[in-house]
């Protein structure tokens, strides 16, 4: 079972680029937890390190120190295959350029998680085409990438990432390239889609515009997180800055 | 995965196609130069694989190959069929006289002279007329190119006359023969004319030819001939050689070919190979996507292997249909008549694109192997 309802337990990570003189402290000993049946925003200026927190988190990359569980278990000495196995399975994507694969159409884009899962071709696609209609684009399931709005491949990418049901998702600056209207639908889409009891969502952004979806959000910078508040009513956990951050999520 | 694969292949119209057309071009480009070099050296050979009568040919030790012949001695003949294990053994002269029309028109020649009472040798493909017909007086078999050599624009017809060395002589036959390493008129007369229609030498005995005993291989006959007579004797597959590797050795002929089949090779591989690598690389973030949504390295590896394997094998059937059609076309055309696809250059190119397809597979897996998932978030 998870540990205390925490999908996501980090404590004390750290991560560095390079050695010597070219060594980059992107992580300098991180505590971040994501709860399930909550969207955890993880905020702060470029180069903060919440993208590679966020790496770390998904196991796409290795953190050099700390503890991380992730639904409850640690995937030291895991080997790769195993890992990659974890993350197909427990891991959804959305990528801030969306990532789609141009020559797929939508439907078909979606799917790729079911497919590489072994899951067979037309079920796959009937279960892709559901979803997409779920995320109002059943009149688009044939339309390819380069046919779509950017807020329209956003949600194909949603779909993508929500399609084999899994425990946690990462999105990374999600709406990051929309208008603020488009970024909106998309928010509301991913809290209403993929906030589920038994699932953990984690956002990585620095759009102010959207922080009112979150239920909790962390302020990283230089490396560390420096402030956790949870917005919606529920004790603040913050470190000293959380007005100033309040003021410009209204804002 | 294996649609997402081919999808991802065939996604972009313009890569896809450049890659099957770069594919497409070295094969028919490696295909076209190795059969072309490889029918024109097998023409140095082509009047003694016409003879499908005999299996060994005799000759003086010093003949190497065709075109140059030092003559026997008429008594040869009777050692020969001395040597236990010959079936059979006739004569068989070859000269070069000049034989002239009766406009003027002129040419020189390849005469082969048969063996008067078994006529073997005689070309078996003909075109009009009979080769029984050399039995007739001041008679010549001529073949299709050699008529249209000597008659320009003038159809095929029997009975017209030719003088060869104050002989006039009669066609009463036009063959099939296959093309020699020059471009001369082949004719086929008897052994006794074709002396004659040359001019008197003190020897005259080109080769002899020779058919093997029931139970006795041309190997072991041509090992008995040389170790009783003295004489060399090849079958006829090691004397076609003997031709070829003449030609090999003595010409500009393999280092001209072999230049431009380099080359072919050099340029066809490599923009192959790159525009597939490059096809890879450019796709690289979509692998990266996919590595990150959780397809394994191994089903990437499978992935890579039949975008390669499928746009090889596209690329080899167009390019080799493209040879195909060549060879079709000129195959027809007096000058490149017998030039045809071999299967053993089809056999060659393709294990040249296998190798190929897989390098840029290695390089392009390694690539993929190696990229870091995490780089997707690199925006």
């Amino acid at each position: 079972m998870e540990s205390n309802g925490h999908a996501i337990s980090c404590h004390g990570v750290q991560k560095h680029y390079g050695e010597g003189e070219t060594r980059i402290d992107a992580l300098r000993g991180v505590d971040f937890d994501a709860r399930f049946g909550e969207l955890s925003f993880l905020v702060g200026p470029s180069g903060c390190g919440k993208t590679t927190l966020l790496c770390v988190i998904a196991g796409l990359l290795d953190r050099n120190e700390g503890n991380l569980t992730v639904l409850g278990r640690s995937l030291d000495g895991v080997s790769d295959r195993d890992r990659v196995l974890f993350r197909r399975k427990n891991l959804g994507f959305v990528f801030q350029q969306y990532n789609l694969l141009p020559a797929l159409t939508a439907a078909e884009n979606v799917a790729v998680p079911l497919l590489a899962a072994e899951v067979p071709r037309k079920e796959a696609l009937d279960r892709a085409k559901a979803l997409l209609s779920r995320l109002g684009l059943e009149k688009r399931v044939t339309a390819l990438p380069s046919k779509l709005s950017g807020g329209q491949q956003q949600r194909v990418a949603l779909a993508r990432a929500l399609v084999h049901e899994p425990r946690i998702v990462v999105c990374d600056e999600p709406t990051a390239a929309l208008d603020h209207a488009t970024g909106e639908t998309v928010m509301e889409l991913l809290a209403s889609n993929a906030v589920q009891p038994d699932r953990a969502v984690v956002v990585v952004t620095h759009d102010s515009r959207v922080f009112h979806h979150a239920h909790s959000i962390a302020r990283m910078d230089d490396g560390r997180i420096v402030e956790v508040t949870r917005p919606n009513g529920s004790a603040a956990e913050s470190v000293g800055e959380f007005d100033s951050f309040q003021k410009e999520a209204a804002l | 995965m294996n649609f997402v694969a081919l999808r991802m292949l065939t996604g972009d119209r313009a890569k896809y196609f450049g890659l099957v057309f770069a594919i497409a071009f070295c094969t028919f480009l490696l295909e076209n130069q190795t059969s072309i070099f490889a029918n024109i050296l097998r023409r140095t050979a082509s009047q003694i694989l016409d003879v499908t009568d005999a299996e060994v040919w005799v000759m003086d030790p010093k003949t190497e190959y065709w075109d140059q012949t030092k003559a026997l001695k008429d008594t040869d003949l009777t050692r020969v069929r001395g040597v236990s294990g010959v079936g059979w053994a006739v004569r068989l002269f070859k000269g070069n006289p000049v034989a002239r029309t009766s406009t003027g028109k002129f040419a020189a020649s390849f005469l082969i002279g048969l063996d008067d009472a078994t006529l073997a040798g005689a070309p078996r493909q003909m075109l009009m007329g009979s080769w029984e017909r050399l039995r007739e007086p001041d008679s010549v078999v001529i073949d299709k190119a050699g008529y249209v050599l000597l008659f320009p624009k003038e159809p095929l017809r029997l009975d017209r006359t030719l003088e060869m060395n104050d002989h006039m002589v009669r066609i009463v036959g036009i063959s099939d023969a296959s093309p020699p390493f020059a471009s001369l008129p082949v004719m086929h007369t008897r052994y006794s004319e074709a002396v004659g229609f040359v001019g008197r030498e003190r020897t005259q005995l080109s080769f002899l030819i020779a058919r093997a005993a029931p139970g006795v291989t041309p190997k072991e006959l041509t090992a008995r001939i040389e170790k009783q007579t003295g004489l060399r004797a090849r079958t006829t597959r090691e004397f076609m050689w003997d031709c070829v590797g003449y030609y090999m050795r003595n010409t500009g002929i393999p280092v001209n070919f072999g230049i431009t089949i380099g080359v072919a090779l050099v340029v066809g591989t490599v923009v192959a190979g790159q525009t597939f690598y490059l096809f890879t690389v450019d796709n690289l973030k979509q692998f990266g996507a996919l590595k990150a949504i959780g397809v394994t390295n191994l089903r990437l590896t499978g992935m890579i292997l039949l975008q390669a394997f499928s746009v090889g094998a596209l690329g080899f059937a167009i390019g080799t249909g493209m040879a195909a059609s060549f060879f079709e076309l000129t195959l027809h055309k007096l000058a490149t008549r017998h030039i045809v696809l071999m299967w053993q250059c089809v056999g060659i190119t393709g294990a040249a694109i296998f190798f190929v397809v897989i390098v840029a597979s290695v390089l392009s897996i390694r690539r993929v192997l190696v990229l870091e998932p995490a780089a997707v978030f690199q925006g």
